[in-house]
This record gives structure tokens, sequence and C-alpha cells, in this order.
């Protein structure tokens, strides 16, 4: 079923979200854990733009999440030291390969398509690993941190001040999402539930299906490195791993998790990956092997995702 | 100048000749009747008006203009609309949701990022429209999916009309359908067909359903064309009989 956000959901949604860095720490939490679980909802929502509401699965969105890191990263360290314009260029990176491996990858489908976004984004991988001199290859990027705001009256010192940050990135997140949601709307995004619905249908009613699997693609990568851009001004760091073919694994995993489905679907699984991983890695080196058990529990007896079966408990 | 002409086409797969030197010519308002055994290459014939494959050889001519090379979308824009032989639908999406679909991209809202409220409007009276015509209306909020085949059938036909088609193919509406269906289907399309004068060709095995439609026949036997006439003619015909209606009975 076509799952828009429902007004109530939304409604608890941004409650939760607004609040978070007032109860974080009484359930035993931190304000950066909040912005962690925000800026990996922003990649896996933008990644479910294509795989759960165009039908389309990628296993190389790491790769344009990457190129936002890495934009964030190279601008401040090298260019200059503004927030914003570091932002800028990563999701203006990611969005211009994005459009380009697309062109080249469209007319794929399938598990050929997934297969062609992994090689791709290994391409990005590689280079982000062997080229030392500028991107730090192994060790990763450091020797930057994000920049405090200047917004002419005043300051916002997203550097010193965990619930600054915290709220530039549920900015960022409003503003894509709220966009997302816009488009998914729209005629536009009719087209996109028509070709995961039935592709030959869309061919017949005159939707040339490959544009529009494009555009779709294009968006959410776009989106997907937005998320790689705050990631970065997050971590005050550029990890290779972060464009690598797991990293998007990941990325999969949290959107099938929380419900591919429905809109907040990925939000929910990513704050479950999140917090899982928080947990169990203080407890134990193999967090990776509980998630993984979850994971497989949850598509054995809740395919529609642990929204999905939330939301047909609520119903009966 | 006829609306569809159909030269000399000819598909073949690796050997088998599925369609042979077939020519056929469409008039404007026309309701033309494809029949033939399992297997004549009735649904190729279509796959090839329709751009879902090209031809080995042969010419498609569409008011006027070659369309033999065209892709698939771009014969919809130009007028060609069609159904299919397994119902192709939106299933996870209800009634109105398909409807609106085809309307949307019928009214070249497909790259739309948004709609201001006054195109939103006759989006949705057209679709009001749809819905009057098919009777479809009680079940607008319901999944494609859940609907009985007819409903299916019969939104799919809907969602082909909403693209204003000048030519609509329809391949085999009323199969593995009870009488009762049969009977709805077959009024719907005649309505379509005299309120909206839009051309049909249709395949068709239900020979009820012929006689009470069609203008004229063209009958298909292992790729070929047999005989085309008027339904009377067809009904006469000797050929046809041994061929088709004999087997058939
Ligand atoms: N894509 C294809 N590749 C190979 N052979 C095909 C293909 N499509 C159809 N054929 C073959 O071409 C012949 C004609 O098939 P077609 O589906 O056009 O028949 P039909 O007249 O529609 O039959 P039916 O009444 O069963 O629907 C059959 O022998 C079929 O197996
Ligand atoms: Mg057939």
């Amino acid at each position: 079923m076509t799952r828009l956000p429902k007004h109530s959901t939304s409604m608890v949604v941004w409650l939760l979200l607004l609040t978070l860095p007032f109860w974080m720490s009484a359930i035993g939490g931190y304000t950066a854990l909040g912005s962690r679980v925000v800026v990996l909802a922003l990649a896996a929502m933008s990644l479910n733009f294509l795989l759960g509401f165009t039908g389309v699965l990628s296993f190389g969105h790491a790769a344009y999440f990457g190129l936002g890191v890495y934009g964030v990263g190279l601008t401040l360290k090298y260019l200059l030291p503004n927030t914003l314009v570091g932002i800028a260029v990563g999701v203006l990176a990611g969005t211009i390969a994005a459009a380009v491996v697309g062109a080249l990858i469209v007319r794929l489908r399938g598990v050929y398509f997934a297969m062609v976004t992994i090689a791709f984004g290994q391409v990005f991988y590689f280079i982000a690993y062997r080229w030392n001199t500028v991107t730090g290859g192994d060790d990763g990027l450091s020797g930057w941190r994000r920049v405090p705001i200047e917004l002419g009256v005043t300051r916002l010192d997203i550097l010193g001040n965990d619930k600054a940050f915290y709220y530039l990135v549920l900015f960022c997140f409003a503003g894509a999402v709220t966009a997302m949601a816009g488009l998914l709307a729209s005629p536009f995004g009719r087209t996109l539930l028509a070709i995961r619905e039935n592709e030959r249908r869309a061919r017949f009613l005159g939707i040339p299906v490959d544009q529009h699997i494009w555009l779709s693609w294009v968006t959410s990568c776009m989106f997907v490195s937005l998320a790689g851009a705050l990631y970065a001004l997050l971590n005050n760091f550029a990890d290779p791993h972060d464009l690598r073919w797991d990293q998007s694994g990941d990325f999969v995993i949290m959107a099938v998790l929380g419900g591919m489905r429905a809109f907040w679907g990925p939000l929910i699984g990513a704050a479950i990956f999140v917090v899982l991983q928080d947990y169990v890695s203080s407890q134990t080196e193999n967090w990776m092997s509980f998630i993984g058990l979850f994971f497989i529990l949850v598509v054995l007896f809740f395919p529609r995702g642990v929204l999905g079966i939330l939301r047909r408990k609520s119903a009966s | 100048m006829s609306l569809l002409r159909v030269e000399h086409v000819t598909k073949s797969f690796s050997g088998l000749v599925a369609v042979s030197d077939v020519s056929m010519e469409v008039e404007e308002g026309e309701l033309r009747a494809v029949i033939g055994p399992n297997g004549a290459g009735k649904t190729t014939f279509f796959n090839l008006i329709s751009g879902f494959l090209r031809p080995s050889s042969g010419r498609i001519v569409f008011d006027g203009s070659d369309i033999t090379q065209l892709l698939p979308a771009r014969r919809v824009w130009r007028g060609i609309a069609r159904t299919f032989q397994v119902t192709e639908v939106f299933p996870e999406l209800t009634v109105r949701e398909n409807l609106r679909i085809a309307v949307e991209v019928a009214s070249g809202y497909r790259l739309r990022p948004w709609l201001s409220r006054h195109s939103a409007g006759k989006v949705e009276c057209r679709v009001g429209e749809l819905f009057e015509m098919s009777g479809l209306g009680p079940r607008a909020d319901r999944r494609v999916g859940e609907l009985s085949h007819g409903d299916q059938r019969a939104t799919e036909i809907m969602m082909s009309l909403a693209l204003n088609p000048r030519l609509l193919l329809l391949d085999e509406p009323t199969a593995g359908m009870g009488d009762q269906e049969t009977y709805d289907i077959t009024q719907l399309i005649r309505k379509l067909h005299k309120e909206q004068r839009v051309s049909i060709v249709l395949i068709e095995h239900d020979m009820r359903v012929i006689f009470h439609l069609a203008d004229r026949i063209m009958v298909l036997a292992e790729g070929k064309m047999l005989a085309e006439g008027t339904p009377d003619q067809i009904a006469a015909s000797e050929a046809v009989q041994t061929a088709y209606l004999g087997r058939a009975a």
C-alpha cells in the first residue's frame, strides 16, 4: 500500500525529534547519538525514496553518501572554513556523480542494477582509499572541524554546542524529508509508485520509465549526499569506510528493518540500528551479528518491517 | 485516410514465424475484432502495433506517419493505448490512484512536482467522469488487487481510456470471466466505442461478444491472415470454419 505520512504519525515523529535533546539523556543517551540517528535516518529515507517508492534496489548509495562526507571534509580542510559551503560542495559532488552514473546504468533492472551500483560504489571507495595525499587514504581525512555558522546578527555555535548542531541537522532533515514527502504526493511521485507497481503498465500509459527512474535515483542520491555531509560534520572526520559497500548495506538494512513501504519506516530502522550499535558494541565486539540476527527475524516474521507490524496492530 | 495501416508485417522468434506478412487497415471509429486459435499470433500482432516488439519486416503507419520504430511511450502519446491479455494494473494502489495516474500522464503532468488547485481539480473531475462511465465508483478507494477479475479488467480498460486514445487495443478483455462479467464488459466496450468515438481493435475468443460488437473481423491462423470481412461473411466462410470455428466447436 502507499503509505504516505499520516497526519498523526507525522505529528508524533516531529514532536519527538524536536524535543529529543531534552529527553535523550533521561533514557541514557546523549545528544550526539540523537544527531547520529537523524543523519542516518535521512540517509535511509533517501535510499527508500528509490527502494520503497520506486521499486529500484541500490547497493551503492554509500558512494554518494561518501561523496557528501569527503565534499565537506576536503572543503573545510583545504578550501575554506565555512560549514554551509562545505555542505553545498558535498551535496553537489554527490548529485553530479549520481547524475552521470545514473545515466549509464538506468537501463538495467533488478539485481543487475544493484550489482552495478555496488561496482560503481567501489570505484569511489578505491579512489578515497588510494589517493593518500589528498584524502588521507585508509587513515581517513582528519585535521579539520566543523565551523560555527555566522548568521549576521547571531552565531550558531555548532562546534561547541551539541544541541545547536543537533538542530542544524534536524533543520536539514526536515527540509529534505518534507521535499520527499511532497514529491511522493505529486504527479511525478505517483509515476514512481506506478513504476514500482507495474513497470509494463507504466510504460504503456506513456511514462518514459528510464527517465523517471533516473530522476528518482538522482533525487535519492542528492539527499543521501546531504546526509553524508552532515555525517562528516558530526564526526569531524571523513572515513573511507563511509563510502564502502557495507555502508550501503547498512542503509538497506535500516530501510527494510523499519519498513520500506512506510514513509517513516527507515527512521525507525535507523534508530534501532544506531541504538543497538551503541549499546551492544559496548558489551561485545560482535554487535553486527546481533543486528544481523535481528534483521533476519524481522525479515522472516515481519516482512513489512517494524513500523509495518505496529501499523497492523493498531489497525486491527 | 485510415487511422491505422499495418503493411506486410512479419515477426519471427528465432525460427518461429509468429506473424507472417499480415496487413490490416482500421478506419476512424471502427470496431475491429481479431480472432484465431491459440498461438495464432494475435497477441504478437498487438505487440507490434503497440511497440512492445519491433517487426522483423513491414511497416506500421498511424494517422499518416510511420511509427514502426517508435518506443511504446511515444506511440501512447500519439494516441495508441492497450490492455494486456493478463491484466496489468497497479495492484497495491486504489482504483482512484490507478485512474488518477493515467489522467495525470494524459494531461502532461507526469513530471510535475506539485499541482495547482485548478489542475488538481481538473484531474479529479476527469477521474470522476471515468468512474461514472465504468460504474467503478463504489469501489474507488479499494486496492485494485483486492477487486474481482472483472473489475480489475474494467480498471485497466478505463486507465487506457483515460489516455484519450484514438485507437484502443484490447487483448481478450473477457478472458476468464463468467457470463455476467462478460456481459458487463461487453456493454462497457460498446458504450466507450459509441460515446467516446474511439476506434477499437479487440482480440476475442467469445463469439457472442464478437458478433455483438464488431464491424469487421480479421482471422489469423498460424501467423497468417486467413480471412477478413463482416461477422456474417466470416461466419459463412468455409476456410474459417475448418481452420478455427470448426476446431473450436
Ligand atoms: N516473446 C516471444 N518469444 C518467443 N516466442 C514467442 C514470443 N511471443 C510469442 N511467441 C510465440 O509466437 C506464437 C504466437 O503467440 P501469440 O501469443 O501471439 O498467440 P495468440 O494468438 O495471442 O495466442 P492465445 O490465443 O493463446 O493468446 C506462439 O507460438 C508463441 O509461443
Ligand atoms: Mg494472446
